[in-house]
């Protein structure tokens, strides 16, 4: 970083257009108005104002940290231009929603969204204000960087934790008022957002924890302790027994809602880890994986429905059948495809998918999968004549499905056959020159991923307790590719994580559900340009896409 | 049966019998169709016609998937909603309140100019838009990239317009002059089918001699055959790609409005099974190729109008024309398996599939 750029007057205005349009955007498609009904400190803000707000803060941050060097009041003014910049285009939204009626072109642009944006004042006052204040966030936010770390470090971390319990604050309020009672709850929280002095503690906490933190840090930074691998070892399996007596007693402390989207999210971490094997171990990207899903599903709901379909098998019973189902389908439907390649690949599992999905729809197969109207009344699993009806009971099932899945994977990946996957995802004609056979690791591949998506799709099917086509279109095989991308490719850990962002958050956020398939998009785009090893790489896979960029870098270790 | 499958053969063996058992479904099928004939004459030339329109739909978008994957090697899968974007802007802001107004059929001319001038822009801005931010800083990435990426601004122009202007499915005002069925040797066919079929051979033919005789169309097959080369001549990668973008969006775009001419309705998920399908018929054409596109839509609209009652009605399967996208997806999964070079096969299938 020996040539600093200068940053001239032209660029912080195209930052600020840019920022502008960003919440232009956001707003007009109505984003900001729907997470405005979720208020985070009461009387304060609300979540709406948290997504207003973030691009002019955020690029302001990032235009202070390259022209940190220069003088502070140059800093300080281009942050502050940026916020104003940024308002610019909301304002003529605003005028342009207060004269005409521009809902019947744009629904989003409703009553709510401008009430929001000015503040609920009038015209000119609410402009003004929403000049000032995203000026002045934007100042602050420019101003942050020009702080030593001992100072940014305890504000910005008091910042995060106050936005995340604010976030969070109506789920917050449901375990507190079961732990704790109703008194201890109406002190905390007003309504369902966090009450002002809470969150004025929270801040307060937060960053007197990481003020405590930095401090230390510097404190101990000379004297690096080394660690003697016997004792990592000890301690890697303390935490992963800590790891599993948590997850055992998880649906106890969760409830029963969030029980049932702990099982959402392990379903989706079922069929993650098994798409994680086609596409990250051995680099098949299958856009069809729903298809796998749908016959476990089916082949669940039709051995054991109880309507005129079924067959009267049990839960347990039909599950062997559906695993060996789906992996029957995947390494039939991987046979035609063994000789294509990436993007081939990808439409033509596509297309698999789709197929799949129209039969189930269609009037031929009616009689026996019940076309539209589905597959009703698939009884939930028992074990000993226990009906495991709640949530908080199924997630023990799919835990072990879960916990099965991710040891065969781990034990795959380190195998002879793991390695030959990854062979065969880094060059395909090298790794057949080196005697790898191409036949049996790819349809090997693409079966595990079936079974392990047929066995989510068993599940999913008893869990529903009733199953329709339009349950297995294209956008599950989307999300669940979104999922391991986020997560990270070929990364174990990484699926969880994916999965608990991607279907945990929306499910907890219920605004953010409207909006996922945008913000799925958004985030693949996002995670693709800025960091596509995702958010707990996989070492290999780390160093294979930032290979391009040494490259042009001109460094080559 | 793995340790079998290891002989190559087999597999070979496995695709042959797939391979006749199709052909076996759609010979036993066509003749039991015959044989059975349940519809009238008039009924097929109609389909036959309503497959060429929809045909000329496909060529139309096809023409940017092959336009994109000859220069950069590939699936452009937001393709679908560049088509989409730019109608259902024009069709909120423009067609509907020009229908409303009665301005639509006093001068029906001018409003077509207007949607077309507004539909391209739209169509075209959001897919520069796309290549730029998306898709540019990834070119050397490795290819399930910006696959990737493309998949993600799929779902996200689709879902930022779903927010835009809500997610119903919006009428599009009927024009008179569209209206109803003229009659051609004999062979009543609608009007909005002839305007569909001329305006894509117009289309096409302005595109080919734009590509194969303007100085730009010539740098656009330098890129196409060689980027590195392309560059040391002194040609502008980044405007040729963008220049390719632009176009394929146009094209996009502009079947787009005739869609809306036909179908009488836009939708913000109107873009993704045309796609998907436009796809099919530039790999079935033989993809980096323009008459290819042309010939792939075509044949894929046929297939898909005609192929239902032709090869499934004879053999008993009910409402068959529920199944008229398996037909597609099995036709695109056929080429990709036996002949992924297409029709006019180019060297690129070649080398890439």
């Amino acid at each position: 970083m020996t040539d600093k750029k200068r940053i001239d007057i032209r660029e912080v205005i195209n930052q600020g257009l840019l920022a502008g349009l960003v919440a232009l955007s956001l707003s007009v498609i109505g984003f900001i108005s729907l997470l405005g009904e979720r208020e985070m400190i009461a009387g304060i803000f609300t979540m709406g104002h948290v997504f207003l707000f973030a691009a002019p803060v955020g690029i302001a941050s990032v235009l202070a940290e390259k022209i940190k060097h220069e003088n502070t009041g140059k800093v300080l003014g281009f942050g502050f231009l940026i916020g104003v910049i940024t308002a610019l285009p909301l304002i003529v939204l605003i005028i342009l929603a207060t004269s005409f009626d521009i809902r019947q072109f744009l629904v989003n642009v409703s009553p709510e969204l401008i009430h929001l944006l000015t503040f609920g004042q009038n015209l000119v006052v609410g402009s003004i204000m929403l000049v000032v204040i995203t000026g002045i966030l934007s100042l602050l936010a420019a101003g942050l960087r020009l702080l030593p770390e001992i100072w940014r470090r305890p504000i910005t971390s008091g910042l995060a934790w106050t936005l995340l319990f604010g976030t969070f604050s109506e789920i917050l309020l449901s375990r507190v008022r079961a732990f704790f009672g109703r008194g201890v709850a109406k002190l905390v929280f007003s309504g369902k957002a966090l009450n002002p002095i809470t969150a004025l503690l929270i801040l307060i906490i937060a960053a007197a924890i990481a003020y405590w933190n930095v401090t230390k840090r510097s404190k101990s930074e000379q004297k690096e302790v080394e660690v003697s691998p016997e004792k990592q070892q000890k301690s890697q399996r303390i935490r992963v027994v800590v790891g599993i007596i948590s997850l055992l007693i998880l649906p106890l402390l969760l409830g029963t809602y969030l029980s049932e989207v702990m099982n959402n999210v392990g379903i989706y971490v079922l069929m993650g880890l098994g798409l994680n094997i086609v596409v990250g171990f051995a680099g098949l990207l299958d856009l069809g994986y729903v298809a796998f899903f749908a016959i476990g599903a089916y082949v669940m709901g039709i051995l054991t429905s109880e309507g005129h379909l079924g067959l009267g098998f049990t839960f347990w019973t039909a599950l062997p059948f559906s695993v060996l189902a789906s992996t029957l389908f995947g390494i039939l439907l991987g046979i035609p495809v063994l000789r294509m390649r990436g993007d081939y690949l990808a439409i033509v599992t596509l297309g698999f998918g789709e197929i799949i999905r129209i039969l189930a729809l269609s009037d031929m197969l009616k009689q026996f999968i019940g076309g539209a109207q589905g597959v009703l009344q698939i009884p939930k699993p028992s074990i000993f004549g226990y009906d495991l009806t709640k949530p908080e009971a199924l997630y023990y099932i799919i835990l072990i499905g879960v916990l099965i899945a991710a040891f065969v994977s781990w034990r795959l990946r380190d195998s002879r056959l793991g390695r030959q996957w990854m062979a065969l995802r880094e060059d395909e004609t090298v790794a057949e020159a080196m005697g790898i056979n191409l036949v049996n690791t790819k349809l090997l591949a693409f079966a595990t991923g079936a079974a392990f998506s047929g066995l989510a799709g068993a599940i999913f099917a008893s869990k529903l307790t009733s199953i329709f086509p339009h349950s297995f279109n294209l956008i599950v095989s989307i999300n669940v590719l979104s999922l391991i991308i986020v997560g990270g490719i070929g990364s174990l850990p990484g699926v969880v994580v994916g999965a608990l962002i991607l279907v945990g958050l929306p499910e907890l956020l219920r605004e953010f559900a409207e909006h996922r398939l945008l913000m799925y998009g958004a985030l693949l785009i996002v995670m693709m340009l800025a960091k596509p090893e995702g958010f707990w790489p996989s070492e290999t896979i780390k160093r294979e896409l930032h290979a391009h960029k040494e490259f042009e870098a001109g460094s080559s270790d | 049966m793995l340790r079998r499958l290891q002989d190559i053969n087999v597999l070979d063996l496995v695709l042959w019998v797939f391979r006749a058992v199709i052909i076996i479904v759609v010979v036993w099928g066509t003749i039991a169709t015959i044989i059975e004939n349940p519809y009238p004459a008039v009924t097929w030339t109609e389909t036959i016609i309503a497959g060429i329109a929809q045909g000329s739909l496909y060529a139309l978008i096809a023409i940017g998937y092959t336009l994109v994957y000859g220069v950069l090697f590939m699936i452009n899968f937001a393709h679908g909603e560049f088509f989409m974007s730019g109608i259902m802007t024009a069709t909120i802001f423009l067609a509907q309140p020009m229908g409303e107004s009665g301005f639509l059929d006093t001068y029906p001319f001018i409003s077509i100019l207007l949607i077309t001038v507004v539909t391209v822009l739209v169509s075209v801005g959001i897919a520069l838009l796309t290549e730029r931010v998306a898709y540019r800083p990834l070119r050397k990435a490795p290819r399930l990239v910006p696959l990737i990426t493309a998949i993600g601004a799929s779902f996200f122009w689709q879902n930022f317009i779903r927010g835009l202007y809500g997610s119903e499915v919006k009428p599009f005002p009927q024009m008179a002059i569209m209206a109803g069925k003229v009659s051609i040797a004999g062979f009543p066919i609608l009007k909005s089918h002839i305007v569909v079929i001329v305006a894509t051979i117009l289309m096409l033919i302005g595109l080919y001699v734009f590509v194969m005789k303007t100085k730009t169309g010539k740098s656009i097959r330098a890129v196409a055959e060689n980027k590195d080369v392309a560059a040391l001549m002194g040609i502008d990668v980044d405007r040729a790609v963008s220049t390719t973008f632009a176009l394929g969006s146009a094209m996009a775009g502009i079947a787009g409005i005739l869609y809306a001419f036909v179908f009488r309705q836009v939708h913000f998920y109107m873009g993704f099974i045309p796609g998907i399908k436009a796809f099919t018929a530039a790999v079935l054409g033989g993809i980096g190729s323009i008459p290819g596109a042309a010939l792939g839509g075509l044949f894929l609209g046929m297939f898909e109008s005609v192929g239902p009652g032709l090869f499934l009605e004879g053999l008993g399967i009910p409402a068959p024309h529920q199944l008229k996208d398996v037909i597609a997806f099995t036709m695109l999964v056929l080429i990709l398996i036996f002949r992924p070079q297409g029709i006019l096969g180019e060297r690129l299938a070649e080398e890439k599939a």
